[in-house]
């Protein structure tokens, strides 16, 4: 039985690239079989155009109008990004984003590493502690809130605890500073196992052999883990990192959930704002824009981040 | 050198003091949720109910309208799967394509699922919400799922494309030589290696379609075709300080994920930790 070579797309589309004229070479090696049939790729690019890029676009252009939902709209240039710098309810709820995401991005990064690092070896019980200290991951963000809303509740147990140490009790989510740092806490105490469990399969990687030479020549545990650690989990530090930074940035229904956005909007992020504007005020034009600015800050951030931790090695 | 000392035994206890802290507030979540009415409102936070009920339960369990909270996982079932379903069968099939393809095209069509998944979808929410309201699919299931499947397209498609690049080509390419169409090849000789990549997917995107929250709030929400989120929700909203019912459908929504969990934590730690790498 022959072969049966498939030629025909591989060749044909290299040579329609080359609009010149002159007869183009394959600029890499034929496959020696086809592989499945091209037009498999097509819904998944239609859906992901659509839903992904053409929403996008239209989102930014509808950022440009005053459009209400219905009826008609008008073309309004940069009206909605100077009423947005303009007010200072919405700069704060750009400070609060900022200051959730990076928190969360600090916090969970940082437990999630402690936590991997004292799991990592020889602790007899290391599996069942993970599973347990990942569970949180797995559920939703709402029903976490809403525990966490009962224990900051004022007659709750945390003001329980810390009344045993003498402090009086707190108005957690009432209070516009503490209010956002509860919401931080809540945040990071569910998804530090996510970050736990990429440090893991990081650390999994490094080299026994290396760290037990240097250990023998004398190494502290500081400088191993400096010198040694560090490097070769600096992939898995660059993925936590990037996932985390977004996800803060994103962040919505613990916000919804334990505040509302109170008191007196002093924890409203950009997320619950675009939600607000949108979907409850009707303020589809305005609401675009503040989703274009968290676009941009998303985006933004997201490429700094790559740029910060890109493995130089 | 890596024997267990005591130093390990104390850095055991360490940990599983730092744990069970950490996972105090599922004590909370019990003790109240079966608290009876009137125990909810005059025990302290942190006491156990001295006579336990499941009236909190019954209570949720039996409520209607937008709380329907049965009505919320049966609809929440169904959007999940049917969402994971068209991505394993769209995204496998496109991400084949794309990993084995050796042509420019190729490389630009990845790079667009690439961006896809960073890119944020909060600005393009508002026109999806316009478009599916013309056509009609606003609070519809099958408008859900094709939202959610196309959302989460990018990520399903570049967890299969990164596994299909690391599949050796021989078996496919036996086939082939063995006068196998490429449709026969990928149906008979792909398809069951591709199996644990479909764990992955159906596990990552299945877990975030199932949590979420804000897209079936704005599509679902009032329409009676909720997700389970959303109708819980809707119940919370309802009440002010009935802790013990509130953490009734609290338990009542976690069950489906933790059981799921508890049967599959391996797949799914695996999951997170490689499928993201």
């Amino acid at each position: 039985m022959t072969a049966t070579i498939g030629t025909g797309p591989v060749v044909r589309e290299g040579s329609a690239a080359a609009g010149d004229g002159t007869p183009s070479r394959p600029r890499r090696a034929r496959p020696l079989i086809t592989y499945g049939y091209w037009w498999w790729a097509l819904p998944a690019i239609a859906m992901v155009l659509l839903i992904h890029y053409i929403a996008t676009a239209g989102g930014a252009f509808y950022a440009f109008t005053d459009w209400t939902g219905i009826g008609d709209f008008n073309f309004i240039g940069l009206d909605n990004f100077k009423r947005i710098f303009e007010d200072p309810a919405l700069i704060g709820s750009l400070k609060n984003t900022l200051f959730l995401a990076f928190g969360f991005l600090i916090l969970t990064n940082l437990f999630g590493l402690l936590l991997a690092l004292a799991l990592n070896r020889s602790l007899k019980t290391r599996y069942l502690l993970r599973v347990l200290l990942f569970m949180p991951v797995v559920l939703s963000p709402l029903a976490v809130s809403y525990i966490w809303k009962f224990i900051f509740d004022f007659k709750g147990p945390l003001n329980s605890v810390i009344g045993w140490f003498g402090i009086e009790p707190k108005v957690w989510l009432a209070d516009p500073t503490l209010s956002l740092w509860a919401i931080l806490v809540v945040m990071a105490w569910q998804t530090t196992g996510m970050c736990m469990v990429i440090y893991l399969a990081g650390l999994a990687t490094v080299s026994q052999d290396i760290e037990e030479a240097a250990a023998l020549d004398g190494a502290s545990t500081w400088r191993r883990f400096r010198s040694i650690t560090v490097p070769s989990i600096r992939p898995s530090i660059a993925i936590a990192s990037t996932l985390m930074l977004v996800q803060g940035l994103r962040v919505f229904d613990q916000v919804m959930a334990l505040t509302g956005g109170g008191p007196a909007g002093d924890t409203e992020t950009l997320a619950t704002q675009v939600y607000k504007q949108t979907f409850a005020l009707s303020n589809f034009g305005f609401g675009a824009a503040l989703a274009l600015i968290l676009t941009l800050v998303i985006l933004v951030f997201s490429v700094l981040q790559q740029a910060a931790t890109k493995d130089r090695s | 050198m890596f024997r267990y000392t005591k130093a390990t035994f104390l850095r055991e206890v360490v940990v599983w003091i730092a744990a069970l802290i950490t996972l105090m507030p599922f004590y909370f979540l019990f003790i109240t949720a079966l608290k009876s009415d009137e125990e909810a409102l005059t025990t302290g936070s942190s006491t156990p109910p001295s006579r336990p009920s499941v009236q909190s339960f019954a209570d949720v369990l039996t409520a209607g309208g937008d709380s329907n909270i049965l009505l919320g996982l049966l609809h929440s079932v169904i959007i999940t799967v049917g969402s994971i379903m068209g991505m394993v069968v769209i995204g496998s099939l496109a991400a084949y394509v794309l990993a084995r393809s050796t042509q420019r095209w190729g490389s630009v069509a990845f790079y667009l699922f690439l961006i896809a998944i960073i890119l944020p979808t909060q600005l393009g929410l508002i026109p999806l919400y316009i478009g599916a309201r013309q056509l009609g699919l606003v609070g519809s299931l099958w408008g859900m799922i094709v939202l959610y499947t196309g959302t989460l397209m990018p990520l399903a498609v570049f967890l299969y494309a990164s596994f299909f690049r690391g599949l050796p080509r021989d078996y496919e390419e036996a086939a082939a030589i063995d006068g196998a169409s490429p449709t026969r090849v990928f149906f008979r000789i792909v398809l069951p290696l591709m199996a644990p990549a479909t764990g992955t997917v159906a596990i990552l995107t299945g877990l975030i379609v199932w949590n979420d929250f804000f897209s079936a709030l704005i599509f679902l929400g009032g329409s009676g075709n909720q997700t389970v989120t959303v109708s819980m929700y809707y119940y919370v909203g309802g009440l002010v300080s009935a802790w013990n019912k509130i953490f009734a459908i609290v338990i009542i929504s976690m069950v489906p994920i933790l059981t799921f969990y508890l049967f599959a934590q391996k797949k799914f730690i695996q999951g997170f930790a490689g499928g993201i790498k």
